[in-house]
């Protein structure tokens, strides 16, 4: 039917009595950066985690509507949750290595999975890994000490290399730079774009200038409801909803 | 002066002195609270803690001080060597001062008979022996001499230390009343009052402790004495002799750490698992409702006395153990002949300690940060995947501190070995024998009718010290690495 990745239709979410997502549609495209903004509380974060059924674990949590990534219903009981988050990677916005060696986080993945049949194609797959994530010069030297003994804006770095290693199709970001320096964010930004060649990238935000800066689509959340989805220039220089135009223009939110 | 007097005048003193310092406070602020420097109530307080505190401080020391200058005094007149006969003398003479008093309480001898009795003429051991006082032996002049000596004494004593304590108690009252002024910081002076009332309090556990450290530390150093160090450390023989005819005990402790240390790590075996796949169910798995009813439960266990556990030992587990591996039981082996032994109190003390196993590395695991789990369960890891590999790691130090403190319980514990585990020492390496571990031993020594001075009496403080010194180590480990688990997500 469509080229779309994912592709969500009338989902509401609960949280017990409180309806925190109301009747949201979107499509997501493949290969592009998709940017969820909007203020505190208003969904996006909630919604960003029911796409890999993370919210699964939230035993108050309830879903209600379709999701469908590559025309499959992910909420269907057929679908094993653990493969879907083996598909759908994901970043929190707080760097959280295991307290493992650098290579051990990085290699924890691939190893549940099975993804290398020896040694050396597990090697292969941290090595590529921690290239892609921008971090493997800093990370060479040191691949057996604490990923926890990294800095900030590196860790956040081994966990996107941890979430790319699983080979995801889809990789989901909530506010990934949010506890990072403008340094370590322009770093962590550069990388998104990079990564939009393999992937289809979500990420939640606070700042405008990133979702402006590193989306080509932005969907824009307001008190649960998905006020405006569109072309991320289109949202920032000539939006529809007068809300929209609020939030970016900074008179609510 | 008779304690509960002099104490009931400070108190007294006290309160009135609370009262008027408050008035004197209000009046020298022309009845306007406001410009008063404190709250009124501070200067009631001040005066109150200024006549309490001192004065009791001087009465505890003066009740600690003045029974040994008296001894000391006293045994001068008894012309006997330091040691235990003079101990057992003295205790006669305290005896017999108390039951003169007591007769002239009871009105059986005036004070003046009392006072000039003679032990020649009067049988002062029937004669006390009639108001209820038994006396061991007959009284001796010298022993009726020291008495009267010690009578004297306390009397003075006591007189001297009502005077004293209620002079400093009086002072206290009008130097603190005299020095209230509308802008005397009564509330700073509280203040600090309050701080070193809760040092005081604090350093009572502190010095307790290192009472009980020296105590155990003087009596090993005197049991060593009487005994060769060499030959109760690496002594293979457990076998004191009561009769008294010295030289012939045997009093090594290697059996009896053996006993310890077995027992402690069957109930290990038992407890460790058991209590840590609780704790991992019951943080990781459990529903609310199931953690809100299971937990409260597993705790119950840690609720029962060790008693009641080794009443379960020797009436239950022994003879169930022994109808499994005894003669002619079920397996058909006859390994066990007895139902006490080293497997059943290891089996009853492994379940004492789940609790202890659970509880802990229940709060260990709930302290790993939900980030933990969200990293590992968005990379697609299941459950048990997330628990093995990211848990446990990220928990181990914890929980090998709690496995430490529950062995250093093990080994400390009591009730359930004397029950369970019978009382011949062996170093045997069959869990289905007898054992007996030092806590257990430490019982029997001291329970036996031997003197309490000697060796195998004196032996129970050197075991005690041992098992101190051992259990302090686990404990001081289990909290270092406890501590160097908490540095790591604060």
């Amino acid at each position: 039917m469509t080229d779309y990745k994912i592709s969500a239709k009338g989902v509401q979410v609960y949280y017990g009595d409180n309806h925190a997502i109301k009747d949201v549609n979107v499509d997501i495209e493949d290969k592009t950066v998709t940017a969820f903004i909007g203020p505190s509380g208003c969904g996006k974060s909630t919604f960003l985690r029911t796409l890999n059924r993370m919210n699964d674990t939230i035993d108050i949590c309830r879903v209600e509507g379709d999701i469908l990534i590559d025309g499959e219903d992910i909420y269907d009981p057929a679908v094993d949750p653990v493969q879907l988050r083996a598909k759908v990677g994901m970043v929190f916005q707080k760097p959280n290595p295991f307290p493992k060696s650098i290579y051990d986080n990085v290699a924890y993945g691939p190893k549940i999975h099975g993804l290398a049949r020896n040694k050396a194609e597990l090697d292969e797959i941290v090595e590529k890994s921690l290239r892609k994530a921008a971090i493997w010069d800093e990370a060479k030297d040191r691949l057996n000490a604490p990923g926890t003994g990294l800095s900030g804006g590196q860790q956040q770095r081994l966990c996107i290399a941890r979430a790319i290693a699983t080979a995801p199709e889809v990789l989901l970001m909530d506010e990934p730079c949010s506890a990072l320096d403008p340094i370590a964010t322009a770093q962590v930004e550069e990388l998104i774009d990079e990564l939009r060649q393999s992937f289809s990238v979500v990420i939640v935000t606070h700042s405008m200038q990133q979702a402006a800066r590193v989306s080509q689509k932005t969907a824009f959340f307001h008190l649960g409801n998905l006020v405006e989805y569109g072309e991320t220039d289109k949202i920032f220089t000539n939006p529809e909803d007068s809300r929209t135009e609020s939030y970016i223009s900074g008179r609510i939110g | 002066m008779s304690l509960i007097f002099i104490v009931s005048i400070v108190i007294a003193l006290a309160a009135i002195g609370y009262v008027l310092g408050v008035r004197r406070a209000v009046s020298s602020a022309d009845g306007d609270q406001r410009i008063l420097h404190s709250l009124k109530g501070y200067y009631g307080q001040n005066v109150a803690l200024t006549v309490l505190v001192p004065s009791m401080l001087v009465l505890a020391i003066w009740a600690i001080a003045q029974p040994l200058l008296i001894d000391q005094s006293v045994s001068g007149l008894l012309d006997l060597e330091e040691g235990r006969a003079q101990s057992l003398a003295m205790a006669d003479v305290r005896r017999v001062a108390e039951g003169l008093d007591t007769a002239i309480a009871q009105g059986a001898l005036t004070a003046d008979a009392a006072a000039n009795m003679d032990a020649d003429t009067t049988d002062v051991r029937d004669l006390l022996g009639d108001i209820g006082v038994a006396i061991g032996s007959d009284v001796t002049a010298e022993t009726l001499n020291a008495a009267q000596r010690y009578r004297g004494l306390s009397n003075t004593g006591s007189w001297a230390r009502g005077f004293v304590v209620l002079a400093i108690a009086l002072a206290g009252f009008a130097f603190a009343l005299s020095r209230i002024t509308k802008d005397f910081r009564a509330r700073n002076i509280v203040e600090r009052g309050v701080l070193v009332l809760l040092i005081a309090a604090a350093s009572v556990a502190v010095l307790t402790t290192i009472g009980i450290v020296l105590s155990l530390i003087f009596n090993t150093i005197n049991f060593l004495q009487a005994y060769p160090a060499a030959d109760f450390f690496f002594g293979t023989r457990w076998e004191p002799s009561f009769s008294g005819r010295g030289g012939s005990s045997e009093l090594g402790f290697l059996p009896l750490i053996w006993g310890t240390m077995f027992i402690s790590v069957i109930s290990l075996i038992v407890a460790v698992p058991l209590g840590l796949f609780s704790a991992i169910y019951l943080s990781e798995y459990a529903s609310p409702r199931v953690r809100s009813i299971a937990k409260p439960m597993l705790e119950i266990l840690a609720g029962i006395p060790t008693i009641v556990y080794g009443l379960f030992a020797l009436l239950t587990v022994g003879p169930l153990l022994v109808s499994a591996f005894g003669q002619g039981g079920f397996f058909g082996v006859d390994w066990m002949s007895g139902g006490t032994a080293a497997m059943t109190a290891g089996l009853v003390m492994g379940i004492m300690l789940i609790p202890f196993v659970s509880s802990l590395s229940d709060d260990i695991i709930n302290a790993v940060p939900q980030a933990m789990r969200d990293g590992s369960y968005g990379l697609g890891a299941t459950q048990s995947e997330t628990i093995r590999q990211v848990i446990m790691p990220a928990a181990l130090p914890g929980i090998v501190g709690a496995i430490l403190l529950a062995a250093s319980r093990a080994i400390g514990e009591t009730m359930i070995v004397v029950l369970g585990a019978g009382a011949a020492a062996s170093l045997s390496l069959s869990p289905f024998e007898a054992m007996t571990t030092v806590t257990a031993k430490i019982v029997s020594q001291l329970t036996g009718d031997g003197e309490f001075n000697s060796p195998e009496t004196m032996v129970a403080f050197a075991l005690g010290m041992t098992l101190f010194v051992i259990t302090l180590c686990l404990n001081v480990f289990a909290l270092y690495i406890v501590r160097k688990y908490r540095e790591q997500y604060d």
